[in-house]
């Protein structure tokens, strides 16, 4: 079976910005993928590019092995979910659903009954002859969901259609993406700036930066073994040591920095000479009284406890006037340490990353 | 009301009231007011206005309803701006639509100021330019001729075709920036969700651009439709010796009769049949008159 969606060397240059920057990337049949990154980081463009809206400068786009070069928005088998959903204002919500089909000549009773078993697949009742503006937010989602359902598409694009919703329905609906995805398994592209709604939803995330591809992965992957600093950054908190490597020797590090010498495993592509950080997880240090043997200990000042409930968030602050954080579970008899208290912030060289420093923007490359 | 008291004063703020009152009574209101009264009574040498047979009647207006050729008149000048309106429309259209969404925003503001520069230049002016432009050895058929596209000179000025084409080129923007304003307000994901949907153009214009822009459409129909039936230089300029147009009527009983009281009677109802036309139609299309006001 081929490729639901490949990009092969896929370049898109709008004058002299380089929007994409040769992106190579396959997508599987059935596969929720996302493309996770900041605005500005050529997500977007490479959404509109599968639906036909932009056309690559370099490269070629296929969909289900067809090369898709000439071939208009309405002749591609993508249906794409804007971000601000724009549904009809002016059409009932049935025949908002059922326009595609209104396209392709199928008569309005059959129309109307395809609506309808759309409107239950997205759990919608009674609301077939309604107008948009009656539906709450959720609801309109749902009948933009069904609208792009009801062209029997083999990708559905999504740019970002959870943003306008609020913090609850967002994750509710999360859950209902995912959940309609499995049930049609159609494959599904989905574009967002929030790593949460990547990682919670996707069975593989391309992390995006400056229009160039940083890591293609399942979400465990992306978030335990970033390929690098951007990702490590981007993708949930982390706190970041500058320094340089010295000496490797079974996959582990010295890695110098102005707080001491640590030890921690080495990323991929990393070598001393090559300029990189060392990345920890705040969840994965611990605040201790006394400096544990074996472990990176740093003397720090407490500054900071916020008492999360389920976590306790805890911002610590070197001798130097960085800022670290630190991240314990609440277990229900976690003490808590005061503020200005002396404690030691320590970490397993396990726990910790070297990668390359890949953080700055490459120069030239925007306007 | 209380914003402009604060923001200028008593002594500024009356004056500022003052003055759109003068202007809207004396100017506006009481001079209708003047006809409109006038309509009602017969027209009489002037020893007998004021005597016993000054009354009030209907008799002015009834006179149309007597008067066959007045009543035919009429129903071609109604004919008429109604296909001023639907080419006015047929032309506007795509050009709006490139204006809001095609074009480069950056050009819109120069190709605005190309379509209004002739707007400058006074309605009279530019009927006068056209007669001249049209007549039988003017510049258009010499140019067809030279051009090779005719090989006799057309007559433009007969019939209602020079003043159909002189009521388009004058009218034609008042179409064209209510339908503007309407297709830019469209926003643009709206028609590319059609497009995406596998909507050939023809449909995104019918089922989603045209809908939504059709209070514009019809503003632009009824300002089109009202000035083209009003207008009275057009037609004394670019009618032919067999084109008639109602307001030629109004006039001729003002000025060639003298009598002003029929003239203002044939203008009110001018003015009440196109509004009843004009009415239908908005019913025919399903526009209310809360989508002109918008």
């Amino acid at each position: 079976m081929s490729a639901a969606v490949e990009l092969a060397g896929v370049s898109v240059d709008f004058g002299k910005f380089r929007a994409v920057d040769n992106v190579n990337v396959t997508v599987q049949p059935g596969e929720f993928f996302s493309f996770l990154g900041p605005s500005g980081c050529g997500k977007t463009t490479i959404l509109r590019m599968i639906s036909g809206f932009n056309d690559p400068t370099e490269g070629v786009v296929r969909i289900g092995g067809q090369d898709m070069r000439g071939i208009r928005p309405n002749k591609r088998p993508t249906a794409l979910i804007f971000q601000n959903l724009a549904l009809f204002p002016l059409m009932p919500v049935w025949e908002n659903i059922s326009f595609g089909l209104e396209v392709r000549g199928v008569d309005k009773t059959k129309r109307r009954a395809k609506a309808e078993e759309l409107l239950n697949l997205v759990d919608l009742h009674d609301v077939a002859d309604r107008r948009i503006s009656q539906l709450s937010g959720g609801q309109k989602q749902r009948v933009a969901i069904a609208r792009a359902l009801a062209v029997e598409p083999k990708v559905m694009l999504l740019d970002e259609p959870l943003s306008a919703l609020d913090l609850k329905l967002r994750q509710h609906m999360r859950a209902e993406l995912r959940a309609i995805q499995k049930r049609t398994n159609v494959t599904f592209i989905y574009i967002t700036h929030d790593q949460g709604e990547a990682l919670a939803m996707s069975d593989r995330v391309a992390v995006m930066s400056q229009g160039r591809l940083q890591q293609v992965a399942p979400p465990q992957e992306i978030y335990n073994a970033p390929a690098n600093g951007f990702v490590a950054s981007f993708v949930g908190e982390i706190n970041a040591f500058q320094g340089e490597l010295s000496a490797v020797s079974g996959g582990i590090g010295e890695f110098k920095t102005a707080n001491g010498l640590f030890r921690a495993k080495v990323g991929p592509g990393v070598s001393p000479g090559i300029a990189a950080k060392l990345y920890v997880r705040p969840e994965h240090t611990i605040l201790a009284a006394a400096a544990r043997p074996g472990a990176n200990n740093i003397p720090v000042d407490v500054a900071d406890v916020a008492f999360e409930g389920n976590f306790i968030n805890i911002s610590a602050k070197t001798s130097d006037g960085r800022s670290l954080t630190v991240e314990m579970r609440n277990d229900g008899t976690t003490a808590l340490p005061p503020a200005g208290s002396k404690m030691q912030f320590t970490f397993d060289p396990a726990k910790a990353l070297i990668l390359a420093d890949t953080t700055l923007p490459k120069p030239g490359n925007w306007p | 009301m209380s914003e402009l008291l604060r923001r200028y004063g008593i002594g500024l703020s009356a004056i500022f009231i003052a003055l759109t009152a003068f202007w809207l009574l004396m100017l506006v209101i009481l001079p209708d007011l003047y006809l409109f009264e006038n309509s009602f009574r017969p027209y009489l040498p002037a020893v007998d206005v004021g005597g016993p047979k000054d009354f009030y009647s209907f008799a002015n207006y009834l006179n149309f309803f007597q008067t066959p050729i007045h009543i035919q008149v009429f129903g071609l000048t109604v004919l008429f701006a109604s296909v001023v309106t639907a080419i006015c429309f047929a032309l506007s259209y795509p050009i709006a639509y490139y204006l809001a969404k095609v074009a480069n925003p950056r050009d819109v503001a120069t190709l605005f100021l190309l379509l209004l520069i002739p707007l400058w230049v006074s309605e009279i002016l530019r009927c006068f330019a056209l007669f001249i432009m049209l007549s039988f050895k003017g510049p258009l058929n010499m140019t067809l001729i030279g051009l090779g596209i005719i090989h006799d000179p057309i007559r433009w000025i007969t019939a209602y075709n020079s003043l159909m084409i002189g009521l388009v080129y004058v009218y034609i923007l008042f179409m064209l920036f209510p339908i503007y304003n309407a297709i830019q307000s469209l926003d643009i994901n709206q028609i590319e969700a059609a497009r995406d949907l596998g909507s050939p153009w023809w449909r995104t214009h019918w089922r989603v651009i045209i809908p939504h822009s059709k209070p514009g459409i019809a503003s632009g129909c009824v300002m089109v439709f009202m000035l083209s039936a009003g207008s009275l230089f057009v037609p004394s300029l670019l009618g032919s010796t067999t084109s008639r147009w109602f307001t030629e009527i109004i006039q001729q009983w003002m000025f060639d009769a003298f009598d002003w009281n029929t003239g203002a009677a044939y203008a009110f109802l001018l003015l009440l049949l196109c509004i009843i036309f004009v009415s239908i139609m908005m019913r025919v299309f399903r526009v209310s008159l809360a989508d002109i006001a918008k």
